[in-house]
């Protein structure tokens, strides 16, 4: 077991924290306008927009693999780093979209039309008075899209292979080891993978309890 | 001076129906806006701010707001809004949420100290009473100096103590800015305090239109007392009934004949009147 411990290679790991963290940032920046407008809107595109944006959420991510997959061998994307933040990317869209949604539903409209009086832009109602007052649905955002594309597998599966220090993320490492039945290696990976995820959600959770205490939201 | 003609087709609770509004308001005028609810009192101001389309035009002395054509954004009408619930910004101190919207920090500790707020400006918003909340907000839309200052019902959230103490703070506000105002509002008080020209609307349509007291004082003159009332229930005592009726806050009892209590029905509203006597007031 020690000796399994020494020879542990961290690198899925590591790979897999960079793939959540760029697809975290990228799918941030890509969604607060896609949310804001889907929370203004009463347009009749909407239902639309909403409707692909949260088929990720029903779709087998085998289905969603498939597609991606026929599309980058087209253009030299499949199985490598890249193809799979792209592919990531699509995965875990509404684990960003549905929450800042939502809170920017939860908004008083009023106080949106106090910023909008007052002779400010969307842009700066946006920055200075609407994101400042959904922190809890924001950090919502932010972690479960980073768990969520830490713990994903199937798209990575299909999309990415196993390619050591490219595509070899944690939960492909697991199912690796146990393939080989190298089962004091995937215990080790998983027990950090429960650990990691266990801490997260906690510190979620317990910011949010505080926000809510100090009335902090509304 | 401001010249409204807009009309708008609204889906009310009560219907469809038809707002139709003419008018002209004189520069620094404080006009209330009365009428029963889903009269279409808070869509005009909403069309008047630009928050709403409607057709037709607004103009504000030598500027269009909307005519026919084009609808000046509500970012440049240069309006101040207070809203019934406040609608102050939760994550900005009182000082910032004046500040946010025009960067006069003389103005704003001006503002601050007419409504005794300065001592508090450090503080956020939900750390304050529902009196300080609307303060803040009645600031914060004057330190735009608006060229119209709308309010939707700003004081019937409050207690009446409150209510008076704030009515005082906009009467001041008022005169030191002059700025043109339309207050929605259902209390008859806090309109013959503050207004000079009361609207009546109705069903979309301003059905009465004057000074405070023309409209407000239906005994007009004579010696006599008459309110509206819900009666709640008639009692029969001995030979004699007693009906309940309430009348704003307060429950009185009135003794009625046989007759009369035949005819009156549990739930209606009805008129209180007396005459000939000679009341008596006294401070509280």
């Amino acid at each position: 077991m020690l000796e399994t411990l020494q020879n542990l290679d961290f690198t899925p790991f590591l790979l897999s924290f960079k793939l959540a963290g760029l697809t975290t940032l990228i799918l941030f920046i890509i969604s607060l306008p896609l949310a804001w407008y889907l929370s203004q809107s009463s347009s009749k595109v909407k239902p639309w927009i909403e409707a692909i944006t949260a088929l990720p959420i029903v779709l087998p991510p085998s289905v969603l693999g498939f597609y991606i997959l026929i599309v980058f061998a087209n253009i030299d994307l499949a199985f490598s780093f890249t193809g799979l933040v792209i592919a990531s990317c699509f995965y875990s869209l509404p684990f960003m979209v549905q929450p800042l949604q939502g809170g920017f539903e939860s908004l008083n409209k009023n106080m949106l039309e106090a910023s909008y009086i007052s002779g400010k832009s969307q842009l700066l109602t946006l920055f200075r008075v609407a994101l400042p007052n959904i922190k809890p649905a924001l950090l919502t955002a932010l972690i479960i899209t980073f768990a969520h594309t830490v713990g994903e597998f199937g798209v990575v599966l299909m999309i990415g292979g196993s390619i050591p220090d490219e595509t070899k993320v944690a939960s492909i490492a697991i199912y690796e080891m146990v393939e080989i039945m190298d089962y004091d290696t995937a215990h080790i990976y998983s027990g950090i993978m429960v650990l990691i995820s266990f801490v997260v959600l906690l510190s979620v959770y317990i910011f949010n309890h505080t926000q809510k205490k100090i009335g902090g939201f509304h | 001076m401001i010249k409204i003609d807009i009309e708008k087709k609204l889906h009310g609770s009560n219907g469809a129906m038809n707002l139709n509004i003419d008018l002209i308001i004189k520069k620094g005028d404080f006009v209330a806006l009365s009428g029963k609810s889903g009269s279409g009192k808070t869509t005009l101001l909403r069309i008047l701010a630009g928050l709403e389309s409607a057709e037709g035009s607004i103009k504000i002395d030598n500027e269009v707001w909307q005519d026919k054509k084009n609808s000046l954004a509500v970012q440049k009408r240069g309006i101040g809004f207070v809203f019934q619930d406040y609608a102050l910004f939760p994550n900005m101190t009182v000082e910032q949420n004046l500040l946010f919207v025009e960067k006069d920090r003389g103005l704003a500790q001006h503002l601050l100290e007419i409504t005794e707020l300065w001592e508090l400006k450090d503080r956020l918003p939900s750390t304050l009473s529902g009196g300080q909340k609307q303060r803040v907000s009645l600031c914060r839309a004057f330190i735009k100096r608006p060229k119209l200052l709308l309010l939707d019902e700003p004081l019937s959230a409050l207690d009446p103590a409150m209510r008076s103490k704030l009515q005082n703070e906009i009467l001041t506000l008022h005169r030191e800015f002059e700025t043109t105002t339309i207050m929605v509002s259902h209390d008859p008080a806090e309109i013959y305090r503050l207004a000079s020209r009361v609207l009546v609307l109705e069903q979309g349509n301003i059905v009465d239109d004057g000074v405070p007291k023309e409209i407000l004082l239906k005994t007009s003159g004579s010696q006599k007392f008459s309110f509206e009332g819900e009666l709640l229930d008639i009692i029969k005592v001995d030979v004699i009934y007693v009906a309940i009726v309430a009348i704003g806050q307060q429950l009185v009892e009135v003794v009625i004949s046989k007759a009369e209590a035949k005819y009156l029905a549990v739930g209606q509203i009805v008129n209180l009147s007396t005459k000939a006597f000679s009341p008596i007031i006294k401070h509280i």
